[in-house]
């Protein structure tokens, strides 16, 4: 159950119209079905009257749209931003990807947010899903209503949310959060403590379902090259038929690593993965490791802050030093 | 019998600056490195972008290893201290994936260390042709 109220918001934003302050909303318009919530721009207080939404299905994270609606006029766009958006915001910020100057940042306190897919799991036809103080109620086509807590049909990335502080905003709806100390690397943890053969295994199983649709990349806030090395024709991983695994393993090393010291850990990758590949356990990798080697950092904490793969100390650790030679243990 | 046969093939991108000279060294003095070593020469270790090494896989290479100047000594002042860091997170993630940690490797080889350089060579392809093939990071279609 989220704290500020979807009226709330079309309030705020329909005096913020109205005042000139900006002369567009992005926000969120129900889908198709209650559940499949879908990024819009609003441009008057009709529009936001009647589609609007906000509730536990408004995932997406809206900085990377800011890049290309930035362009689009010469007014300001109001976004709301939950607190793991800022940091996308604070990082595209740092790269100069939007102007600053062209964007109203509206702050508002996020309760974590549903992952549909997990629901799914739990209930067959689903019709609707209703929001409760507890939990939620699932109405479904075949098996009555059926009741989730909160930790069931909440997204793993907000399970394991790393802050509920906003890094950036012009103005904040409700109050100001703490960064939480939370458990996200225990799962790259525990694939850490498997042998090489089980971890293999592991990868393979997940990364053999890739169907190559560019998705994880294409909603990446870190991922926003205009031109992107995977676009190049020649690159070989572009093929629909997948012939072989060597393709998925490339593209995910590579697109991990190019987002690596600048990914903020948001989790929009594994939200739209269509075969529910755990990506963010690629991220996360880098995250925990860059924090290891080279001291914590948090991508897009603040404007300006240099990422740790465009740095170095005469200090850091070889190599072998960090990930060990191997010495024969996976042979 | 058949592990004696395994001929490894190891790609070795080294820097035009330290190692590569450095090979040239060892080839001046006589020193023995394995022929299954295939040097690409690139003008500093940072250029190695982590695509080729991956690539290198792809293409049917057993083990990868790039060799650079030694920290501090690099001709553009500071490539190498980039590859420093760009590598141990590329062979932790590799590491990660369950792929052979033998298989990768940075090694530091100055233009005066033909020594260091045959031996780093003839070390790695042992360590290499114990492991086998490379079958976790092949392309089936790169096989001839």
């Amino acid at each position: 159950m989220q704290r500020v109220t979807r009226d709330a918001l079309v309030k705020k934003a329909t005096e913020l119209l109205s005042a000139g302050t900006v002369d567009r909303v992005l926000g969120w318009r129900a889908g198709e079905f209650s559940y499949d919530v879908t990024p819009y721009v609003f441009s008057n207080a009709e529009a936001l009257e009647k589609d609007f939404v906000f509730d536990d299905f408004c995932g997406a994270n809206f900085s990377k749209y800011l890049i290309k609606e930035c362009g689009k006029s010469e007014g300001k766009v109001l976004v709301f931003l939950k607190p793991c958006d800022t940091y996308s915001f604070n990082q595209l910020q740092t790269e100069h990807r939007f102007d600053r100057e062209k964007v109203y940042a509206v702050g508002i306190p996020c309760e974590g947010m549903v992952d549909i897919t997990k629901i799914r799991e739990k209930a067959e036809g689903i019709s609707s899903v209703e929001v409760e103080d507890s939990g939620y109620v699932v109405k479904t086509l075949y098996d009555g209503d059926v009741k989730l807590t909160a930790e069931e049909a909440l997204a793993e990335r907000c399970l394991s949310c790393k802050s509920k502080k906003h890094v950036a905003y012009d103005e904040l709806l409700g109050e100001e959060g703490e960064v939480l100390d939370s458990n996200r690397f225990s799962e790259v943890e525990k694939l850490e403590a498997m042998t090489p053969d089980e971890r293999f295994a592991f990868w393979k199983g997940e990364l053999s379902r890739c169907i190559r649709c560019n998705a994880c990349r294409d909603v990446c806030p870190a991922c926003s090259c205009e031109k992107c090395v995977f676009d190049n024709p020649k690159s070989g991983v572009e093929n629909k038929a997948i012939a072989d695994s060597f393709e998925e393993k490339m593209f995910h090393i590579i697109r991990a690593f190019h987002v690596a010291g600048r990914c903020t850990d948001c989790g929009e990758c594994s939200r739209v993965c269509p075969q529910n590949i755990p990506l963010h356990l690629l991220n996360r990798k880098f995250i925990k490791d860059i924090n290891g080697f080279y001291g914590e950092y948090q991508a897009g904490e603040e404007v300006g802050s240099r990422a740790p793969l465009v740095n170095y100390t005469t200090e850091d650790l070889e190599p072998s030093e960090a990930v060990g030679k191997g010495d024969g243990e996976n042979a | 019998m058949s592990m004696n046969e395994f001929k490894p093939k190891i790609v070795a991108f080294c820097c035009n600056w330290c190692s590569y000279a450095g090979a040239d060294l060892a080839g001046n003095n006589r020193l023995n490195y394995p022929a299954d070593v295939k040097i690409i020469r690139v003008p500093c270790s940072c250029r190695v972008n982590p695509m080729f090494i991956l690539r290198a896989f792809q293409k049917g290479a057993d083990g990868v290893i790039i060799c650079g100047c030694h920290p501090g000594d690099c001709h553009y002042t500071s490539g190498n201290y980039y590859t420093r860091r760009r590598m141990a997170l590329l062979f932790s993630m590799l590491d990660y994936l369950g792929i052979e940690r033998e298989r990768t490797r940075l090694e530091w080889v100055s233009a005066a260390e033909g020594a260091k350089f045959s031996q780093t060579m003839n070390e790695f392809v042992e360590a290499v042709t114990a492991l086998g093939e490379n079958k976790r990071l092949e392309d089936l279609r790169c096989k001839e």
